[in-house]
């Protein structure tokens, strides 16, 4: 091991200098230089999310702890892709709404800390890694939840994710000592050849998943899921939706794959049943939301249900099929949170009935939602339903024929809540309706990124031919 | 560019170029001269066609194969055959006097005709697909414009009947889908790779268990489209709540997937699974005969009327598809051809009828063929075609689908075909009775006197529907040969 092998740790090492950069530039800065602090955020974070395309090497540091292949790098970089967006969608809500509480460069080191915890969660070789990853993406997010922390709401959305998270970071950390009971190392590699398939190792298991299952909010660990999206700024919201559980459900899938194949009957099993519940429950609670963002974060706990039909397959096509799902899934909700943002930025209303006629007075902003939206219910030609149907066809390899039939089933579930914006946006008139309002350049760009993602993602296939490549060395 | 791609193609520049119109105006000519040259493309394709027949004799022409998701081994595949190609002519056609019967579309027009043409395009990707995820994939995009199309420029309770229209077309596709995977995933049976592609797929032999399980789920996935009963709940509601050129279009091209879709993909791949399901889905479509045109005399709105209409003709077509003889066959291509465009005449002098007197309630209306006389002879005449009058394209097609009916012996059968025979009579009445109600008699009202006559616009989209109802009537032959060749690969796999 020499120093050239910590190139291996690109991404850490240079968003950790990022996280310097802006608390130094914070107590070197005057209040009104503090609106500079966000451009240069932003300039940064972007030249960071570039260098991330560069081809990068792989292997282990540090004994097996941390360990980098092409797959995971990928996947950093489809979390840089997320956070960008996020980042060119908050910065009007930054300027406007947070300079006056002299509170800038906290949100930029809370979430570059939380998105730090995932590269380690993802980038793990051993379960103390990984638990210090799931532990240092967690808790800056509970900060960040309150960040509005004069909001009543905020707040109490604040304690509620951290008690949740606390509960379910010790039962994950439960299942882990089972599993070192039984398998005698926390090392992934010494872990897949020792474990044995025995009944502790089984009920590890189950306090794994579940305490996993939290932070990708699977029914029943969802509980928190609503009102913590609700409460929470809109950008935290999309990232909690979004880069969290993406990262969350990746690590679930490469521990399960990669370390627990002993235990796949098991899984399996627990992987079938929690599909179901969360994608009904998703499904049946988002049909009644008016307030568009828990309408959102129900829809975004059935997508993770779906997300589930790829575990379920065990092998490289479930790998490359959850992660395409997670890419596309990145920018159609991101698309739909977007412009979510902007109403709400503009105008403070967030509800369903508020965007009834916005077609008439906005038409570009409801053009891009319709897109979000189709793609989240799985309509070709947007990406979503190549996401959807290669997720099926993974469930399907192995002979589940009835779960992808409740998938679909659930499918148009879901079709009738996201055509219900629609109906408002296009097929209602009102005298009532949000005025014709430009949006501001930053976000402009960020919702022109998650179109021409909605778009390309799905009809360029190459892109998939690439994940397969890469879901093939994992194992 | 081959000369299949152009038919996803053009639609696709329509509407990109629609989206810079800036009026009325502007967006018609452009959807205009869109479908026109769609329209220009499919006569064309015939005759490429007839000349590419005489010296090929491979079961779909013009292919081509694009690799599209290579991991899936899912291609971009196209190619037709007769039957394909008639199916592409009459949505061209329907597509181009559906814009002129919209001429007038005052409520966002640039918008209303991008959703209508890209309707138009999924439609034509479906007629050319020979891949199945290809198909399904222009299957859907053909969907889901209409909850837009119905939602914004319906009438009545229009979101009602959008919603429920798209979630039961959905839901069906969601069936459907599953059946396709299942296909799929023993498309290797005989060892060999997996693949959507249709012709290969014919030559496995699907484990016969398999087919068993997946001929219903693909069967009712498309007749649910092609409205058998019970499933046939959607079309009512959604034609009499859509704007004149939807109820066309969908009656007349939208509805025809369905029948499409059984014969390419479920009869065809599944041969076996469809000779064993094949006794009870000749009951469902024989109910849906003649319920539909039992439902047909008891309805006074003229949109319900031909609604309930289209369920007994298609019901027909899903009936003939089962009777598995060539003959029934060619009589249920002719009968989705005839209905396709005799139903979009319907609809068009409908939305003409309901533009001037502002009722569809036939009970109210009376002696319009004293006023409007054009509208009400077309009336009269796609009517009697509608009922199978010899001369008309309706005749052709019931003909041959009960001579193949009656090539089966047993009672079953034989109880069956009566019963579809009887559904003619019930025809007969319901359209004769609103002829009567209708057209006859004296003025209900005096301020019918002052109605407007057809305008150029409406004359022509009329023109373009009325002379294939009437050329098929006289000249079936040459028809009926271009169905019955390119049948027979189809035909054999059952037989």
């Amino acid at each position: 091991m020499n120093w050239t092998s910590f190139f291996m740790m690109r991404n850490e090492i240079l968003l950790l200098a990022l996280i310097l950069i802006m608390l130094v530039l914070e107590i070197s800065s005057k209040p009104e230089q503090k609106k500079g602090l966000i451009n240069i955020a932003l300039a940064l974070f972007f030249a960071h999310t570039l260098i991330g395309f560069f081809p990068n090497q792989v292997g282990e540091l540090f004994g097996g702890s941390f360990r980098t292949n092409g797959l995971i790098d990928f996947f950093k970089n489809v979390l840089n892709v997320g956070v960008l967006i996020i980042l060119f969608q908050s910065v009007d809500w930054l300027k406007e709404k947070t300079l006056a509480y002299n509170k800038v460069a906290e949100f930029f080191v809370l979430l570059f800390s939380s998105l730090l915890g995932m590269y380690f969660m993802i980038s793990s070789g051993d379960f103390l890694i990984f638990y210090i990853g799931l532990e240092l993406s967690t808790l800056p997010l509970v900060a960040l939840v309150a960040y509005n922390s004069h909001n009543h709401k905020a707040t109490e959305a604040s304690i509620k994710l951290i008690l949740s998270a606390a509960l379910a970071s010790g039962i994950t950390l439960f299942g882990i000592s089972m599993l070192y009971a039984t398998g005698g190392s926390i090392f992934f590699d010494a872990l897949a050849s020792n474990l044995q398939n025995s009944p502790l190792a089984i009920l590890g298991l189950i306090f794994f998943i579940s305490g996993v299952g939290f932070k990708i909010s699977l029914a029943p660990f969802h509980f928190w899921t609503a009102d913590v999206y609700e409460g929470a700024p809109i950008s935290i919201t999309s990232y909690l939706s979004v880069v969290s559980k993406g990262a969350a459900i990746f690590i679930l899938m490469i521990i399960l794959f990669t370390i627990l194949p002993v235990l796949s009957e098991s899984w399996k099993i627990v992987a079938y049943v929690l599909a179901l519940t969360t994608m009904f429950t998703g499904n049946l609670f988002a049909l009644r939301q008016q307030n568009m963002k828990r309408f959102l974060a129900y829809s975004s706990i059935a997508q993770a249900g779906f997300m589930m039909l790829g575990i379920i397959n065990t092998e490289a096509l479930g790998v490359s099929t959850i992660v395409y799902f997670v890419l596309i899934y990145v920018f159609s909700n991101l698309g739909a949170f977007g412009v979510v943002q902007a109403i709400s930025l503009q105008t403070g209303k967030e509800n369903m009935d508020d965007y009834t006629g916005l077609y008439r007075t906005n038409p570009k902003l409801a053009l891009v939602f319709l897109l979000a939206l189709f793609s989240l219910a799985g309509i070709p030609p947007v990406a979503g339903f190549f996401g959807k149907f290669f997720l099926y066809t993974a469930a399907a390899s192995k002979g589940y024929y009835l779960l992808v039939f409740l998938a679909v089933v659930n499918v148009t579930i879901a079709l009738y809540y996201y055509l219900l914006p629609v109906r408002m946006m296009f097929l209602r008139k009102s005298d009532e309706a949000i005025p014709y309002f430009k949006s501001k350049p930053f976000m402009r760009i960020g919702l022109i990124i998650t179109v021409a993602g909605i778009f390309v993602l799905g009809l360029y296939s190459p892109l998939y031919d690439y994940i397969v490549a890469l879901s093939q060395n994992i194992f | 560019m081959d000369i299949l791609t152009l038919f996803v193609v053009v639609p696709v520049l329509t509407s990109i170029a629609l989206l810079f119109t800036k009026e009325l105006k502007q967006s018609r000519m452009v959807a205009m001269i869109g479908s026109a040259l769609q329209l220009g493309m499919a006569i064309n394709l015939i005759f490429a066609y007839f000349k590419e027949r005489a010296t090929n004799d491979a079961v779909m022409l013009f292919t081509r194969d694009v690799m599209w998701f290579e991991p899936f081994n899912i291609h971009y595949s196209i190619g037709v055959d007769g039957i394909s190609i008639l199916m592409i002519i009459l949505t061209a056609t329907i597509v181009l006097a559906g814009v002129f019967i919209s001429w007038m579309v005052d409520d966002m027009p640039k918008e209303f005709f991008i959703t209508l043409i890209i309707l138009a395009t999924g439609v034509y990707g479906f007629f050319i697909s020979i891949d199945l995820f290809t198909m399904f994939v222009f299957y859907e995009i053909a969907v889901i414009p209409m909850y837009l199309l119905i939602g914004i420029w319906g009438s009545g309770p229009r979101e009602y009947a959008a919603m429920k229209l798209t979630l039961m077309l959905m839901g069906a596709s969601a069936v459907l889908l599953v059946g396709i995977l299942g296909i799929y995933y023993h498309s290797n049976a005989d060892g060999g790779a997996l693949t959507f592609n249709i012709l290969e797929i014919s030559k496995v032999h699907i484990p016969i268990e398999a087919q068993k399980l997946f001929f219903p789920l693909v069967f009712i996935g498309f007749a649910t489209i092609g409205a058998l009963f019970p499933f046939h709940t959607w079309s009512p509601d959604g034609h009499a709540s859509a704007p004149t050129a939807v109820s066309m279009l969908h009656a007349g091209v939208l509805m025809k997937l369905g029948g499409y879709g059984i014969f390419r993909v479920a009869m065809f791949l599944l041969p076996a699974g469809a000779l064993h399901w094949t006794d009870l889905f000749i009951v469902l479509s024989v109910i849906g005969v003649v319920y539909g045109a039992l439902s047909a005399i008891k309805q006074t709105d003229l949109k319900y009327i031909n609604a309930y209409s289209s369920v007994s003709h298609l019901g027909m077509v899903i009936f003939a598809l089962l009777m598995l003889n060539k003959t029934a066959w060619t009589g249920a291509f002719m009968q989705s051809l005839s209905h396709g465009f005799m139903t979009a005449l319907f609809f068009a002098l409908i939305g003409m009828i309901y533009g001037r007197t502002h009722t569809r309630d036939a009970t109210k209306m009376g002696g319009l063929l004293k006023v409007i006389p054009f509208i009400s002879l077309i009336y009269v005449i796609a009517g009697l075609a509608s009922l199978g009058l010899p001369g008309m394209s309706g005749f052709v097609s019931e003909m041959n689908i009960f001579a193949g009916a009656f090539q089966h012996t047993d009672t079953f059968h034989r109880v069956m075909s009566i019963l579809v025979v009887s559904a003619i009579v019930i025809t007969a009445v319901y359209i004769l009775r609103v002829v009567g109600m209708m057209l006859m008699g004296p003025l209900r009202d005096d301020s019918y006197n002052e109605l407007p006559k057809a305008t150029w616009y409406e004359r022509t989209g009329i023109y373009l529907l009325m002379i294939p109802v009437v050329g098929m009537g006289i000249l079936p032959l040459w028809l009926t040969n271009l169905i019955n060749t390119d049948i027979l690969p189809f035909i054999e796999k059952l037989i």
